[in-house]
Parts: C-alpha cells; sequence; structure tokens
C-alpha cells in the first residue's frame, strides 16, 4: 500500500514532467549550447588532433558546467511566481524530499542528457573510447552534484528579479572540486594514471550532496518565499 | 641593519615593499571606511529628524 | 552568565557593548602592529635561502590565518542567526564578509609577490592557492547576495545558507597543503616539529604579527557591527539620542 507521502513525491514527479514536456526551450536550450559551445573551441584554437586530445577533458567539463548554470535559474522560478511554490511549502509532506525530486527531474532532463551527448563531443575532439568511457563516468557522478548544488544557487535567488548573473557567482565556486576532479580524472586515466582516487572524492562529493543539499535547498527556498 | 639595507632588502625591496604598502593600504582602507560610514550614518539620521520625516 | 548574553543579543546593548570593547583592542593593535613589524623587518635574521624576500611572510601568513578565522566566525555567527534567530548575529556575520575579502586578497597577493622571487612564478594551479581563491568568491559571493536583497531579515537568511554551505572549503584549503604535495610549502607552525623549524628568531614576531592582525580584526568588526545597527535601529529613539550625543 502506498503511504500519502510516496503518492505526493509520485505526483509530484509526474507534474514536473508534464511541464517540462510543455516548455521544452527550458532543457533544451541548455543542452544545444552545450554542443555548440564545445564545437566553438576546435573551431577556435584549430584542428591540430594532439592539441584537442589534451584540452577535450577540460573542455567538455567546462561547456557541461556552464550548461548546468544557464538551467539553472528556471528550476523554481516558475513555481516561485505562480505560488505553487509556497503551496508546496505549506504542504504536510517532507519539503526536502519534494525538493530533491524536483532536482532529480532537472538533472534527468539537464544532467542525462549531457551524459548521453559526451560521445558525440568525445569525437569533435577526437577523444579515444577509454577516455571517452571514463569521461561519461566522471560525468554520471558529477552532474548529479551539479544538479543538487546548483539547486541551493537557484533557490538563494529564486525571489530576485535579475537572480540569474548571482547565481552564477554563488555556484561556481562551489562547483570546482567537482571540475577538477571530472576533469583530471580523463587526464590522468589518459596518461596511464590511477584514477580511483578521483572517482571515490566525485562519488563522495555526490554523497554529501544528495544528504545535505536538499536540505539547505529547501531552507533556501523557504527563505525567499518568506 | 642599516637604513640601506632596510630600504634595499637585499635586492627584493620591489616585492617586499609592495606587499607591505598593499597591507597598508588594505588595512587603513578597513579602518577608515567604517569610520567615515559612522559620519555618514549619523548626518542622515540630522537630516531625517529634521525633515520631521519617521526615522 | 547566560542571561549576559541572551541581554546582548538586543541590538541597543550589543551597540554599546562593542563600544566599550572597542578601545580594548584597538589600542593593543596598535601597540602590537607596532612591536611586530619592527622586530619583523628589523630585528629578525635574513634567511639563509631567501635572503630579506622571506619577510612578506609577516603579512603573508597572519593575512591567510585570518581569511579562514573569520569565515569560521561569519558561518558561526550564521549559523546563530539561523538557529536563535539573534540580530546580532546576523550583524557580525554580514561584518565579517568584507574584512574576510580583504584578508583574501591580501593572502592571495603578499603570496604573489612572494612566489615571484622564491618559486618564480606569480601564480601557479596548485590546491592551496585554487581553493583561497574560491575562498574569495565566496566572501564576495556572499557580500553579493546580501546587496541583492531588499529585506534585510530574507537576506540575513538567505546569506546565513549560503556561509554555511561553503564552510566546506575550509578543511580543503587548511588540508590542502598535507593531502596534495603540490607547489605551495607545508603547514607553517608544524614546522615547529620537525628539524626544518623556523627559527625563534623568526616565530616569534609572525605570532606577535598573527596577534596584532586578530585584533585588528576585532577591532574593525566592531566598528562596522556598530554602523549596522546603528543603520538597521534608525528609527528608535536611542539611536537618536546617540546622534544628539554625539
Amino acid at each position: 500500500m502506498i503511504n500519502n507521502s510516496q503518492h505526493a513525491l509520485k505526483t509530484q514527479l509526474w507534474r514536473d514532467f508534464t511541464l517540462a514536456a510543455r516548455n521544452k526551450s527550458e532543457w533544451m536550450n541548455p543542452l544545444l549550447f552545450f554542443v555548440f559551445a564545445a564545437i566553438l573551441f576546435p573551431l577556435g584554437i584549430g584542428p591540430d588532433t594532439t592539441i584537442l586530445k589534451q584540452i577535450a577533458p577540460g573542455i567538455i567539463w567546462v561547456v557541461a558546467l556552464l550548461a548546468a548554470l544557464l538551467s539553472l535559474d528556471s528550476m523554481f522560478r516558475s513555481d516561485y511566481e505562480d505560488g505553487s511554490l509556497e503551496q508546496l511549502t505549506l504542504s504536510p509532506y517532507p519539503f526536502a524530499a519534494l525538493v530533491f525530486t524536483k532536482v532529480s527531474v532537472h538533472w534527468l532532463l539537464t544532467g542525462l542528457p549531457l551524459i548521453l551527448l559526451a560521445p558525440l563531443l568525445a569525437t569533435f575532439f577526437h577523444l579515444d573510447g577509454d577516455a571517452t568511457l571514463i569521461l561519461m563516468q566522471t560525468l554520471l557522478l558529477g552532474t548529479p552534484v551539479l544538479s543538487l548544488v546548483g539547486a541551493i544557487g537557484s533557490a538563494l535567488t529564486v525571489g530576485l528579479k535579475r537572480g540569474s548573473m548571482l547565481i552564477s557567482l554563488l555556484v561556481l565556486p562551489l562547483y570546482v572540486p567537482v571540475l577538477i576532479f571530472g576533469a583530471n580524472a580523463v587526464s590522468a586515466s589518459t596518461a596511464g594514471l590511477d584514477i580511483s582516487g578521483h572517482m571515490m572524492l566525485i562519488a563522495s562529493l555526490l554523497a554529501l550532496s544528495i544528504t545535505l543539499a536538499p536540505l539547505a535547498t529547501a531552507a533556501a527556498l523557504r527563505a525567499s518565499i518568506g | 641593519m642599516t637604513l640601506s639595507e632596510f630600504f634595499y632588502m637585499d635586492g627584493y625591496y620591489l616585492y617586499v615593499w609592495v606587499s607591505y604598502g598593499l597591507a597598508l593600504v588594505v588595512m587603513l582602507a578597513q579602518y577608515i571606511l567604517p569610520l567615515r560610514r559612522k559620519r555618514e550614518l549619523l548626518k542622515q539620521l540630522g537630516r531625517k529628524k529634521k525633515r520631521g520625516q519617521r526615522l | 552568565m547566560l542571561q549576559t548574553i541572551t541581554k546582548l543579543a538586543s541590538l541597543k546593548n550589543f551597540y554599546f557593548f562593542c563600544g566599550k570593547l572597542l578601545p580594548w583592542f584597538a589600542w593593543p593593535t596598535l601597540i602590537l602592529m607596532v612591536v611586530g613589524l619592527y622586530w619583523g623587518l628589523v630585528e629578525a635574521p635574513a634567511d639563509y635561502q631567501q635572503k630579506d624576500s622571506y619577510r612578506i611572510i609577516f603579512i603573508h601568513v597572519p593575512a591567510a590565518w585570518m581569511s579562514l578565522f573569520v569565515y569560521m566566525v561569519m558561518a558561526t555567527s550564521a549559523a546563530a542567526s539561523m538557529i536563535w534567530k539573534t540580530k546580532a548575529s546576523e550583524v557580525v556575520a554580514n561584518s565579517c564578509a568584507p574584512i574576510g575579502a580583504a584578508f583574501t586578497f591580501l593572502a592571495l597577493a603578499t603570496g604573489s609577490l612572494w612566489g615571484k622571487p622564491m618559486w618564480g612564478t606569480w601564480w601557479e594551479w596548485d590546491a592551496r592557492l585554487t581553493s583561497e581563491l574560491v575562498l574569495l568568491f565566496l566572501y564576495l559571493g556572499y557580500m553579493a547576495l546580501q546587496s541583492a536583497f531588499e529585506d534585510k531579515r530574507t537576506a540575513a537568511r538567505a546569506t546565513s545558507i549560503l556561509a554555511i554551505v561553503g564552510v566546506v572549503n575550509i578543511p580543503i584549503i587548511h588540508y590542502s597543503v598535507e593531502w596534495w604535495f603540490t607547489l605551495h610549502q607545508g603547514p607553517t607552525v608544524q614546522l615547529l616539529k620537525n628539524k626544518q623549524a623556523m627559527d625563534t628568531s623568526m616565530l616569534i614576531p609572525l605570532l606577535i604579527m598573527a596577534t596584532a592582525f586578530k585584533f585588528y580584526y576585532v577591532t574593525v568588526l566592531l566598528m562596522r557591527s556598530r554602523n549596522e545597527i546603528l543603520e538597521r535601529e534608525s528609527h528608535s529613539k536611542w539611536v537618536q539620542e546617540e546622534k544628539e550625543r554625539l
């Protein structure tokens, strides 16, 4: 028998997916940006295969980060503006869990497609199969962190009129560790070094974010709603 | 240490004195800014009171 | 004791309390700075390898220590604001941010000026330098977030969350030199314990300067806090009386 909270979360999930289906640009635009921005680098730097191979992990990760930033502003804004966010805080269901569901939908629409698009970008940069696989693994562990931590920034600024620039300033310092370990894991694996440390660190960042970020996000949303 | 040795800092005078200079500027600024702000605030309060505004 | 603390939660009491403390921190700051600077710049001997360029340490290390210390005070005040909803702790947290940013900038700048003669480079992307740079952005982000809200209450709640979330960076900065073998040298005061210990003739002025910086920090913090209280309580009678008095 499904209890009320589970039902509420499922309803939330379904609602967010339905809304996303009706507002495709909110999550598709960042993905398009991801691909276009990545393509700009070979065009600007030149087609030298050796150079492209070297810079690929860093560039793909940075572009993933920027795409995530682009998608953050819309995470809570429409719900805030039409008042449904406030209704959620008043509901008897655990707010942090509802927030986590929202963030999960965000990741499924903006983070997961990045991982699936990564092989395409890897081709543009002449990244070999093994490295691409590692890249996808780092993205798999890292992009949820981007969504979870980004949600905190989004929640803090949702009540502000021009919050989108501020989000970047708040969230980028917190993104730095994920970027460093994610990109370096791929570079290190290409050099033949052991990357288990890198992967474990990203995994621990993920564990930390999953447990704590929804709480911080919930608190931030409550503060923004006032 | 003679005075000229003091300023010359064994050839590193640029690095050492710019560092100490920066420290002086930054820390003086952090001291003076609140002082000026306080004066500003009290002046503002005086003006508001004169106009009979609800402060 | 608990009564005194709870009385301080009122902004008016806190204002006058800070005022009373001010001279006790301002004068020692001046004295310690003068003594520390003289000892560090004149009395302490030149380093065997780095000659006189090492003297930047008397600014760089205290500034770096303060950049971390101030953040911890800020985060603790922020946590207090969230838990007990006290306005005084909100004021302290807000006042910490610009001071912390200043110290962080100073640590980075003097570190860069020391790095050039010592390592031959103005900057390196090693763990400690990178995480200290991140700290600067955390401070700036706090200040930006705070000024973005019109309502001080909402601002305080938002910035408190940000300050607490950013605390993860502090252990990263502190332990980065132990966890990663990088360019930046190992922990300064631990050098006491091993053979390459810092000579007492250099350690003492360093500790004096560190103490001077701490007293300086409290002085400036008290000044900024009092200003913020005046601004917040500008409509109240006691502020008017204060204005008459001054």
